[in-house]
């Protein structure tokens, strides 16, 4: 059986002590042992930015691409590949900002890839400007008077964009256990997986720390009567975020929304039996075209 | 050759041109009266004209026909076919003198004195086809009335009727059927057979009819792409139509993805995963996709991208043609990486040639571009079917199962003499490997140690070396040793080439020299033919000159004089000549 370890490389992780990111990777790898996945099966694809680094400290087949499109290489990847596990590691910066449009169609496509977003609300790497989903009011290097544009709610936006897609969630990176467990969850689950991730960003975000998250974080599942598979009580749960100067309020976590649907590339008989990369690659007939041709 | 009859009829010899609104099925007519050619064993070359917009607007089919290899359309015609009244005012001063036009006189009044020394044939078309319930029918009636014309066979035109309507129902194709066959009666019975051109079938083996896109798409099933994600943008989009409804004959599986950035990024993904994959754009689809092309660069990712150019910049005239994406394509992307750029001239390079991308960008490790443009990827050639057992696959250093097996320490980015790591591939037990955008080590963690960075670069470029080898020296048409030389590059192949005939009928000695493999520019022989004596013509659809500057920039040397051209139309080969003999 892998263990955790198994997922390590040699390489010393380089973020800030007490950063968001080692939760996310403890609880993560964590997950990928629990579910006896060994690194080769595993393709992560990683975003640019602070948690797009673990290239460096994942060890399984792992291409490192460019600032918000880590989603459409993953999405090629397992068209390629569906036989192999794909998982998306990008920031708040790159899925919801640079990469929007990607994300909102890989979740419209239903495609069986797991996106893990390390969501600091702010960017780090570039050292401390406003994200999309940085608070209002958040002042930051780009927003001296605090931060003007409505907080973009991610996992309202995943459940907006199509009826049943299909794998909603969000953890906490102070509460790696609980993560672990959304994240097995997720990586199980055929089609479009979300698992926005609450990172603290200990070095460029004063107002979203572990103290402040702890203080407002709950379970959906504490609540006997949560049905995931409900949506439009998903939908509302999704819009609960904390408002006002001092953010009163509560922030759910856990399983938001989950449906068992067709996912994209089960609809391509062409894959169904031998993934692509395994089809031997060889000069065909080529009747069929050449026919429309006289 | 063309033949005269008593009659003093051309034979085999014809300048065909249709026209009418967008959205009136010119071009599937177009098309038709074509394959009834090239079914008759006879040659053609087809090229089409149209705006950027679905109904109304202008379009027009050209289709020039002979006994011989025809390269290009000429700029004058002998036969019209107009299908409303702006066809005949933007069109009928092409017409050679004993030239025609068959039209419908019940919807246009044309007075035979404004038209001296052309023959004017009435079809009551609308009339007819309203007559059989459907308005549609007009094209076929036309095309009916063409080939009565022309004396040519009516039983091509109704097998093509019947192989085309055949699953839409029996009905259909009689209703098709009938309406051909009175078109051709109403010619036979109410016109003298005074038309000067004539078809006549020839015992040739019927050519196929393909688009430059057609060829390219043929050349990736031919290579096994089998993952082609792709945005439509005018004029690649074809490529994108014909490999998805076929996509299931070739187990290939076809995306339209979201833009071109994901376009790109999928085909490199696919690739990394072990997946021959491409995918095909034009300039302002590329100008998106630059970024990822550097990715594929630094994490040595093959790939394979088709730019059909049209001209820029920004939107610019969506629907027509140029060549002007050439030193962009060179230079795309931030930083420095080997990189290969193919231009093929007709359908038969373009579909060797986009196989052939495939093994250079395996072996290799490197994006490859095939460079297309409107005006190959567009138009329609007869060409005989690709011989496939010249098509060969070469996958470059993959990996087994096995060979990972006895290397416990698999490097991705290992360096080597050519400079080519072998490849490993998800899922290979002892593969595992970062594929980093990153400048990176040799197992692909990132490093910013100088040491490193200057290897790995100078691996990447020493893929260069091999290169420069396989590379093929453009080649050259026409007489060897004539002293007046023309160049060319891509798509002014095919107008070129048909000048060629008219210098040789005006005496005119002339030579082509022709570029497919534009990047690395191979060296040996332009700088031969720029020291030898004799005039040299560079000729391109573009205004700054680009293959001149590259070929000035790379050889110090340049060619005497520039023919460009940027107006979105392509050379004419009457053109050429007139051009190229102001200065000689």
């Amino acid at each position: 059986m892998p263990t955790p370890k198994d997922f390590n490389t040699i390489n010393k992780q380089t973020w800030c002590p007490g950063c968001g990111n080692f939760g996310t990777e403890t609880a993560l790898k964590g997950a990928l042992a629990e579910l006896g996945l060994n690194p080769e099966k595993v393709v992560f694809v990683f975003d640019i930015g602070c948690c797009g680094n673990g290239n460096n400290w994942y060890r399984g087949y792992v291409f490192h691409s460019l600032h918000g499109r880590s989603i459409p290489a993953a999405e090629g990847i397992k068209m390629a590949n569906n036989a192999e596990h794909v998982i998306v590691i990008g920031g708040d910066g790159g899925l919801y900002a640079e990469g929007g449009n990607h994300f909102v169609h890989a979740v419209r496509r239903n495609i069986d890839i797991t996106c893990i977003v390390s969501d600091n609300q702010i960017y780090g790497l570039t050292t401390g400007q406003a994200s999309p989903t940085s608070d209002l009011g958040l002042k930051t290097k780009t927003s001296p008077e605090g931060v003007v544009e409505a907080r973009l709610q991610p996992l309202s936006l995943t459940l907006a964009i199509s009826e049943d897609t299909s794998f909603v969630a969000r953890g906490f990176a102070g509460d790696a256990p609980h993560l672990q467990k959304i994240i097995v969850e997720a990586i199980k689950h055929k089609g479009f997986s979300l698992v926005d991730v609450l990172q603290p960003c200990v070095t460029f975000n004063y107002l979203n720390t572990y103290d402040w998250l702890r203080k407002r974080v709950y379970k959906l599942e504490d609540d006997k009567n949560y049905n995931p598979e409900n949506k439009m009580l998903a939908l509302e749960k999704s819009f609960e975020w904390p408002i006002g100067p001092n953010g009163e309020g509560k922030i759910p976590l856990g399983i938001f929304y989950k449906k068992d649907k067709k996912s994209f590339e089960d609809h391509f008989p062409q894959i169904q039996s031998v993934p692509l990369y395994k089809q031997e690659v060889k000069v065909p007939s080529l009747a069929a075209s050449f026919k429309e041709f006289y | 050759m063309a033949k005269t009859t008593k009659a003093a009829k051309i034979i085999n010899k014809l300048s065909w041109k249709m026209g009418g609104p967008a959205g009136e099925g010119i071009m599937s007519a177009g098309m038709i009266f074509a394959k009834c050619a090239t079914r008759g064993g006879l040659n053609t070359y087809n090229y089409i004209e149209y705006p950027s917009l679905i109904k109304g607007g202008h379009n027009t089919y050209q289709v020039q026909v002979g006994a011989d290899e025809v390269f290009f359309v000429s700029n004058k015609i002998n036969l019209l076919v107009a299908l409303d009244k702006e066809t005949i005012d933007r069109h009928s001063q092409e017409l050679n003198p004993g030239g025609g036009i068959i039209y419908d006189g019940e919807k246009i009044n044309l007075d035979a004195k404004d038209y001296p020394q052309i023959k004017l044939y009435s079809v009551p078309l609308e009339a007819m086809a309203l007559e059989r319930k459907n308005r549609l029918l007009k094209n076929t009636i036309a095309l009916g009335a063409n080939l009565a014309l022309l004396d040519y066979d009516l039983e091509i035109l109704l097998s093509m009727i019947s192989d085309i309507f055949k699953r839409k129902g029996e009905a259909i194709v009689k209703m098709n059927t009938d309406a051909a066959r009175a078109g051709y009666d109403y010619i036979k019975n109410n016109f003298k057979a005074d038309f000067g051109f004539k078809l006549e079938k020839m015992s040739n083996q019927p050519k196929m009819v393909i688009s430059g896109n057609e060829a390219i798409a043929c050349g990736m099933q031919a290579a096994g792409c089998k993952f082609f994600p792709a945005y439509p943008m005018t004029p690649a989009t074809s490529i994108l139509h014909f490999l998805k409804a076929k996509e299931r004959d070739y187990n290939m599986v076809v995306v339209q993805t979201e833009d071109e950035i994901s376009a790109l990024a999928m085909a490199i993904g696919a690739n990394y995963a072990g997946v021959r994959s491409a995918t095909a754009t034009s300039g302002g689809g590329f100008s998106l996709m630059v970024e990822h092309l550097g990715l594929s660069g630094i994490t040595e990712t093959p790939v394979v991208v088709v730019n059909s150019q049209r001209p820029g910049p920004a939107t610019g005239l969506p629907t027509w043609t140029e060549q002007a994406d050439l030193r962009f394509l060179i230079h795309a992307a931030q930083g420095e990486f080997s990189r290969i750029i193919l231009a093929p001239g007709d359908a038969n390079e373009a579909f060797y040639l986009t196989a052939e991308a495939f093994n250079l960008a395996e072996k290799y490790q490197i994006p490859v571009i095939v460079l297309s443009d409107k005006l190959l990827s567009e138009s329609y050639e007869s060409t005989d079917e690709f011989d496939l057992s010249k098509v060969k696959i070469e996958r470059g250093e993959i990996l087994s199962d096995a060979d990972l097996a006895s290397n416990q320490n698999y490097l991705r980015y290992k360096i080597t003499a050519s400079g080519i790591s072998p490849r490993s591939l998800p899922g290979q037990a002892n593969g595992i490997s970062d594929t980093n955008s990153d400048e990176h080590d040799e197992y692909g963690f990132s490093t910013e140690e100088s040491e490193m960075r200057i290897k790995m670069m100078n691996k990447r470029f020493s893929k260069m070396e091999a290169i420069r080898k396989e590379i093929i020296e453009p080649k050259i048409y026409g007489d060897k040793k004539a002293k007046i030389t023309l160049i060319g590059w891509g798509s002014t192949k095919k107008p070129i080439l048909e000048s060629l005939k008219l210098f040789k009928e005006k005496g005119i000695v002339v030579r082509f020299l022709h570029f497919t493999y534009l990047w690395p520019l191979p060296e040996k022989q332009i700088k031969k033919i720029l020291t030898e004596k004799g005039k040299t013509f560079i000729l391109e659809n573009n205004h700054d000159g680009q293959l001149a500057a590259l070929i000035k920039e790379i050889t110090g040397l340049e060619p005497d004089h520039q023919i460009l051209k940027y107006d979105g139309r392509p050379f004419w080969p009457e053109e050429i000549v007139e051009r190229v003999r102001k200065f000689i």
